[in-house]
């Protein structure tokens, strides 16, 4: 079976592989950071032999019986705190209350098995990891079993082991008791995994590790960072994207309380003071004198007519079969769609800060990141020093959805800038509006697309220019571009497994450059791929005078794993049947990441504007090793598409960002939360991801229910300001 | 034009007859020889009174007044008067409910800043039993209801008079940062206000 | 000096009374369980307990919390025993997190003047808080079953 995953995955992981070499430099383990002790069964303290045992980068046990599970990738929310530890438990036999958890410093031992350098994204992590982290802790018990069976003068042969103890007869000894003598042993090169039907944890699932830290306050996220003779950094940007400080006067910030010093750093001009308040304060009475550059003529509605125009030629070909045009010719009927997908910001609970402590010719970074390594190397050229000598500390992310993930490391190396600009010890500490205004946004998008339908109604030629900026395309040493397609901005688009079906198509792709930045965004270029196409083929079943359902089933007839979700979420939705008075149901599917996401969602028109009352999903991603957690990443991302779908949207005006705050960057609330109903697809089939996969569907589904309920089709994003009263 | 005027309910003419009553009281008590109006006795203008209530009406129904005399039970926002975002609800007493009460977020005075909660110490809606709903009310029906005992807070003239002096009615003439004042000034609203009800709370003529 | 009275010790600290309490309890007492997510009283990330109330501390400045009782989320409980916690530990509620102490502190008030909360009860309560890791159901399950151990805890 041809996978369209398998292709958009194998281009992404080609982008990282080029932009990884000569990215990670191997090098030693920083003496202090103690875990992650590359070297196998190594453990240094002090010449005095192993003092705890490290069997590889993942795992450390401590006399003590602690279970120290160190993590390649972080925590953001999506819940690897817990998985990647469920990995190592299943084949490690601990008790699982000894487990602790603790994010990696980056070395290249922590690299993503695929990718060259440690990266959480692209809904990888479990799939990823499935392999690498549980033979982590099967290595780790074929070697205490027989370090335990030494210490307990067994053969080895009759131990076996439970709950962090190996046990022979009525003999047992702890992981801890045998942990040192395990240190001494050489690690087994290749141990066998056990069989699905053994597993304890894969599969069942189990209690999240990080929620009692995360429900008493004591959860560390980046902005909780304090130290003693640390500062706190409040920084005035240039309020013209991309433009640059020229001179300051900062003669009323100083007299502020508590205000200690401001510096020019590249980026603007940072206020630094005894604590947020005061920096705060300071940066309100500071005068700046700022040259605006090329930003200054940008405008949202220029670029919609610029891009409108160019999404009217024929672009890159990102996939071609046949005539499209002569095809399109010959077409009974024809149905057009121009899409709009705005600017949209990532707005993460915390907002974007970064603590620095430069200290003679060595750094320490405490931050939330996707990337450790990349922050580090950045970090290291500001300062000039080498990468051995910046130490990374990844915090708890309180959210990121791909915000934290720069290539250039923004809001860290403006920490650093600050850090090596004062030589103090501080914590910047960007406030919610520097956040909505930074940029990295998901991008502009315009879709313009022509089907031609033949006589059975179904399409046979499809005609679709996308123009948008590219995520990848930079003009930087990180993620360059092979060719001229970024992957991610065509992504469920030229993968789609509708054009299988039809004969004639072309899919082209105009990628211009803009002042502001972009960047990925939870489901990337599924966030308007999958709306562009999903609702195009309801308009189009629409057209043909088809169930929206049962004409993507004749499409998709050779997709098993799409069919299997798409026909889950139909049942569980009860499509079409016993619907309250007045409610509406529209329905989308879509592959990303590996994972098959359909959702039904139910909607009615109240005081003229649409209500969401329910979300049904179905999810095929292979196994699910935590299914409650797959289950909550569905839930959320939904809360995410239906937020995306309803009301975001990021304007710029003269190179200005117009939004500020959640007053005009509006995301759901409780009381506009529809019931969220998830179903899990039993599958065998390759493992995918479950962050991002969740989210594409939804906006479509939303859209092609409005449409059921008033005949009104939604081209342009987002769906409320076509409500407004 | 006295075609168009019609004289307030029963209600009002029964309170008119209690305010005669009453009025001899209160005129002792508050001294409110030197109150309003249109110059003469009070309740004898009806023109005057008509006049002045089409001023105050403008105030009433700009967002500084109406948004917190919402004819649903969540309060308003904006210059919009969009519905209060977050779900905000009236509660019984009108100052909001569980973990969103209005004092919650609005402080006895303006937070400094733009797009931050406006402050008042008395901050909060009319209760439940007593809704002096402003929005969607046109000016006889607002001028019918404010004059209404029964549906004014148990206001008489001389409280009505009263009540624009409060520190919450003022809070629209401090609206902060940001927000736009009401058409008139605080000194002539009062000056329309007490002109309407000084001369006998009249209404203009309804559809 | 300002006299405060945090989780049921007396604090003395050094700030202006305009200070948001917010920054008084993150900067200057190290209490960074509350946290800062828009400034505005937009997020509820921030809110804490004054004399029982969901106060958002990111507004309110630190004179006005002078001689009440202010409860921040680590003064909710101790040892994870509120009801509202045991639910969220049972439930997983919490995704990145960030969000869940203003989440749980305003969820308190509720469970305290409406012990037996209806779907729009909790929407008209919980509606002042931001979560964009999209927790908003199973905020909404775990408040529901938190109110069922607070009537068993009370019964027993």
């Amino acid at each position: 079976m041809k996978t369209t995953t398998d292709k958009s995955r194998r281009e992404f992981l080609k982008s990282m592989a080029i932009l990884g070499s000569g990215l990670v430099i191997p090098f030693h383990i920083v003496k202090g950071m103690g875990r992650g002790a590359a070297a196998a069964g190594v453990a240094a303290a002090a010449g005095n032999g192993p003092s705890f045992f490290a069997p590889n980068a993942f795992l450390t046990i401590m006399p003590d019986n602690t279970i120290q599970i160190t993590l390649a990738h972080v925590e953001m929310g999506q819940g690897v705190w817990t998985t990647l530890p469920m990995l190592i438990a299943e084949e490690l036999d601990c008790d699982w209350k000894d487990i602790s958890v603790q994010h990696c410093p980056p070395d290249p031992a922590y690299n993503h098995t695929v990718m060259p350098l440690i990266i959480t994204g692209g809904s990888t992590t479990t799939w990823s990891e499935f392999d690498r982290y549980r033979k982590a802790g099967a290595t780790a018990r074929v070697m205490l079993t027989e370090a335990g069976a030494h210490k307990m003068g067994v053969p080895v042969s009759s131990c076996r082991t439970e709950n962090g103890y190996v046990i022979s007869g009525d003999k047992r000894v702890s992981y801890g008791e045998v942990a040192i003598d395990a240190a001494l042993l050489t690690p087994p090169k290749d141990v066998p995994l056990r069989k699905a039907g053994e597993w304890k944890y894969i599969g069942k699932g189990v209690k999240r590790l990080d929620t009692p830290e995360k429900v008493n306050g004591m959860a560390k996220f980046g902005m909780d960072v304090q130290y003693p003779g640390m500062l706190t950094a409040v920084v005035a940007h240039s309020p013209v994207m991309g433009g640059r400080p020229v001179s300051f006067d900062a003669s009323k910030a100083l007299r502020i309380a508590g205000v200690r010093k401001v510096v020019k750093i590249p980026s603007g001009v940072a206020v630094i003071a005894e604590h947020f308040w005061a920096a705060k304060k300071g940066r309100d009475v500071l005068k700046v004198t700022w040259t605006d550059g090329k930003g200054a003529s940008f405008g949202s509605v220029d670029q919609a007519k610029r891009y409108r125009e160019m999404a009217s030629t024929d672009g890159d070909e990102a996939a071609k079969k046949g005539d499209v045009v002569a095809a399109m010719g010959r077409a009974t009927k024809v149905v057009e769609g121009e899409f709009l997908f705005p600017y949209l910001a990532h707005a993460p609970m915390e907002p974007m800060n970064c603590t620095v402590k430069v200290t003679g010719g060595s750094c320490e970074i405490w931050t939330g990141t996707q990337m450790p390594a990349v922050d580090q190397a950045n970090a290291a050229e500001i300062l000039g020093i080498s990468k051995e000598n910046v130490k990374v500390n990844t915090m708890f992310l309180g959210g990121a959805f791909g915000r934290r993930a720069t290539p250039e490391s923004d809001f860290v190396s403006e920490a650093v800038e600050i850090a090596k600009a004062s030589k103090e010890f501080i914590k910047l500490v960007w406030t919610r509006e520097d956040d909505m205004k930074a940029g990295y946004y998901r991008p502009f998008f315009i879709h313009k697309v022509k089907v031609g339908l033949g006589a059975d109604g179904m399409p046979t030629a499809w005609h679709h220019n996308i123009a948008g900026q590219a995520i990848m395309d930079r003009e930087k040493k990180l993620f360059p571009l092979s060719g001229k397609i970024d992957g991610s901005s065509v992504e469920g688009v030229n993968d789609s497994p509708y054009l299988d079906s039809v004969p004639d198509h072309f899919v082209g792709l105009h990628s211009p450059k803009e002042v502001v930045p972009v960047l990925w965004y939870r489901s990337v270029g599924n966030t308007h791929t999958a709306y562009a196409m999903e609702v195009m083929i309801d308009a189009v079943a629409h057209a043909a005078g088809k169930d929206p359902i049962e004409y993507r089933r004749v499409l998709l007839k050779n997709h098993s794993r799409h069919l299997a979700a798409l026909n889950l979420a139909a049942e569980k939705a009860g499509w079409g049947k016993g619907l309250a008075e007045g409610h509406f149901q529209g329905i989308a599917v879509h592959e990303a990441f590996g994972s098959f996401v359909a959702q039904v969602v139910e909607v009615s028109i109240r005081n003229g504007k649409p209500v969401v009352h329910k979300v049904t999903c179905a999810i095929d991603c292979g196994l699910a090793v935590n299914p409650d957690g797959v289950v909550s990443q569905m839930e959320g991302g939904i809360v995410w598409g239906l937020t995306m779908a309803l009301y975001s949207e990021i304007l710029l005006d003269k190179g200005q960002v117009m939004h500020n705050n959640f007053y005009d960057y509006k995301v759901l609330r409780m009381f506009e939360t529809p019931v969220i109903d998830v179903h899990i697809v039993p599958s065998t089939e390759k493992m995918g991801g479950a962050g991002e996969p969740c989210v594409p569907p939804t906006a479509p589904a939303l859209a092609n229910a409005i449409f059921a309920a008033t005949g009104k089709r939604i081209f342009e994003l987002p769906i409320m300001k076509h409500f407004e009263v | 034009m006295n075609k168009n005027i019609q004289r307030c309910g029963i209600s009002i003419q029964t309170m008119g007859v209690m305010m005669v009553l009453l009025g001899v009281i209160s005129l002792g008590l508050f001294s409110f020889d030197r109150a309003p109006g249109g110059g003469g006795a009070a309740g004898k203008d009806s023109a005057a009174s008509v006049r002045a209530f089409a001023e105050v009406y403008k105030v009433l129904k700009s967002p500084r007044c109406m948004n917190c005399h919402p004819s649903g039970d969540q309060p308003l926002q904006g210059e919009d008067s969009h519905v209060h975002t977050m779900n905000v609800q009236r509660g019984e007493d009108g100052k909001g409910l569980y973990a969103l009460k209005c004092s919650n977020c609005h402080q006895s005075k303006n937070v400094p800043g733009l797009h931050t909660p406006p402050g008042n110490p008395k901050w909060q809606l009319p209760p439940a039993d007593m809704k002096m709903v402003f929005q969607g009310k046109d000016a006889h029906e607002l001028a019918k209801q404010i004059m209404d005992y029964n549906q004014n807070g148990h206001k008489n003239k001389a409280q009505l008079i009263e009540h624009a002096r409060d520190t919450l009615v003022k809070a629209a003439w401090r609206p902060g940062e940001g927000r736009k004042l009401p058409p008139l000034s605080y000194p002539a609203f009062l000056k329309a206000w007490d002109a309407w009800i000084g001369n006998g709370g009249y209404a203009p003529g309804g559809h | 000096m300002i006299n405060l009275n945090v989780n049921g010790k007396a604090f003395q600290v050094s700030a202006e009374p305009d200070m948001p309490l917010l920054w008084v309890l993150r900067d200057l007492l190290h209490l960074t369980g509350t946290k800062f997510g828009c400034g505005v009283a937009q997020c509820g990330a921030c809110t804490v307990h004054l004399n029982g109330e969901a106060v958002r501390s990111c507004i309110t400045p630190v004179s006005r919390a002078v001689g009440k009782r202010v409860v921040t989320i680590e003064g909710l409980s101790t040892d994870h025993l509120h009801p509202l916690q045991q639910a969220w530990l049972e439930l997983d509620v919490p995704q990145c997190g960030y969000c869940q102490s203003g989440q749980l502190m305003s969820a308190a008030v509720l469970l305290k003047e409406k012990p037996d909360p209806t779907d729009a009860d909790i929407d008209a309560a919980m509606s002042g808080n931001i979560c964009r890791c999209g927790t908003y159901p199973r905020i909404k399950k775990a408040i529901k079953e938190a109110a069922k151990l607070q009537k068993e805890n009370t019964h027993a």
